[in-house]
């Protein structure tokens, strides 16, 4: 097998839904939390709902992929699998970029599935609901992205890189957020194209960013 | 198959502000074996970690040739996972361990055990043979008695004497004596600066 595909296994099992006994579904139950809160808080206004329920569905999609981040990449530095690679010859980067997709399918696509329960949640129509799949789907790989980022940048910091992690991730997300969420209130596929672009960059720079990042713990 | 080497000359380590050590050179060849001693702090681990290349150097170059294993006090394998799966990671990548290597380390019984329940020994014994599938001509080994009973320590010195005699290079980093043939020692203390402050 090679080192690839050994690596995405081992990571497919540690992050897909159901691993580590159930830890990482918390993401998607947080995810249908926020969606079934929001109609409490705000009033049962179905206008209101179906007005807004978009962006809601996807600020909490960013939440959702905020929260597995301390677990995404610390407990590999501290328990001495990153020398271990670095002895053998396998890149930081190409560690980053099996995490990276591993990282993306634990919630890209569970979180459009979890989308349809929520979008009934919250009285979104057929339309929006189909601008929102496809602003979800072209709009995560770049929330993986920059969550993976900030988890290499910050995986030395001994408590509270967490909360730090999450603070950081927001505003680099905010891009993706304007035009993912802004595409629902043009009603149009540009803002999805353009929220595609962005993520394809941050896709690409991730592996790289990341891979120096975790180089720079190792000297810490 | 290339010889394996280990070289560094004239190698500085600073961590923070403390100067740990300065001057220090050595070159090993295949067949060689090398016992670095000190107390703690000294920087026996900061040295494997910069000939490992793990760490940079605040002056100095260390020359590697052949593949390189490091045994250090983290042990790289998944505390969830039993240990016959955790190692079988480690198998895709570098080759499965042979079952009388597992039976030598006292592991045959462990594979359904997840990591974390083994005890400090067992632990240690885990991380050997995760070090012995790796069939790297250099170890660089930190500590690799800790935790071991004396049995265990036999088997340690009689793994280390194996590997030398099949033409691989070991440098072990430990305050505790260790027996083997051939032993060169190179105490660090010889080379830490005489003021302990930068």
């Amino acid at each position: 097998m090679s080192t690839f595909a050994t690596l995405l296994l081992r990571d497919l099992a540690q992050f897909l839904p159901g691993a580590r006994r159930g830890n990482t579904l918390l993401p998607l139950l947080f995810f249908l939390a926020v969606a079934m809160l929001y109609p409490f808080a705000v009033g049962p206004n179905p206008n209101l709902l179906a007005a807004t329920g978009g962006g809601v569905i996807w600020v909490a999609a960013l939440l959702a992929a905020i929260l597995p981040l301390d677990r995404l990449l610390a407990p590999d530095l501290e328990n001495g699998f990153f020398d271990q690679w670095a002895l053998r010859g396998i890149a930081e980067e190409v560690v980053i970029a099996v995490r990276l997709i591993a990282h993306w399918l634990s919630f890209g696509p569970f979180l459009m599935l979890a989308a349809l329960p929520a979008s009934a949640l919250l009285g979104i129509d057929g339309d929006t609901l189909r601008t929102v799949e496809l602003g979800l789907l072209a709009g995560t790989p770049g929330l993986a992205a920059i969550g993976i980022i900030i988890a290499a940048v910050t995986v030395g910091l001994k408590g509270g890189g967490a909360a730090l992690s999450g603070l950081l991730v927001i505003p680099l997300a905010v891009p993706l957020l304007i035009f993912g969420a802004g595409s629902l209130a043009l009603g149009g596929e540009g803002g999805v194209a353009l929220t595609g672009a962005i993520s394809l960059v941050l896709v690409a720079i991730a592996p790289f960013a990341g891979g120096a990042a975790i180089r720079a713990a190792r000297e810490g | 198959m290339i010889a394996p080497r280990l070289a560094a000359r004239d190698l500085a380590c600073r961590r923070g502000e403390r100067l740990l050590f300065r001057g220090l050179s050595l070159d090993l060849a295949g067949g060689q074996t090398l016992h670095v001693t000190g107390s703690n702090g000294v920087g026996k681990s900061s040295l494997i970690r910069i000939l490992a290349g793990l760490l940079r150097p605040y002056a100095g170059e260390v020359t590697r040739e052949g593949s390189t294993a490091l045994l250090d006090q983290t042990l790289a394998l998944d505390e969830h996972l039993p240990l016959g799966r955790t190692l079988g990671f480690w198998g895709h990548l570098d080759g499965v361990l042979p079952e009388q290597d597992l039976a030598r380390l006292g592991l045959a019984n462990l594979l359904d055990v997840p990591v974390r329940y083994l005890s400090t020994g067992q632990r240690k014994r885990a991380a050997l043979a995760r070090l012995l599938g790796q069939r790297a001509q250099v170890w660089l080994l930190d500590e690799p008695l800790n935790g071991l009973d004396r049995d265990a320590v036999t088997m340690v010195e009689a793994l280390v004497t194996d590997h030398v005699e099949q033409g691989g290079l070991a440098l072990i980093a430990s305050h505790q004596p260790i027996t083997l043939p051939d032993l060169q020692v190179l105490p660090l203390h010889d080379f830490a600066p005489p003021e302990h402050t930068l």
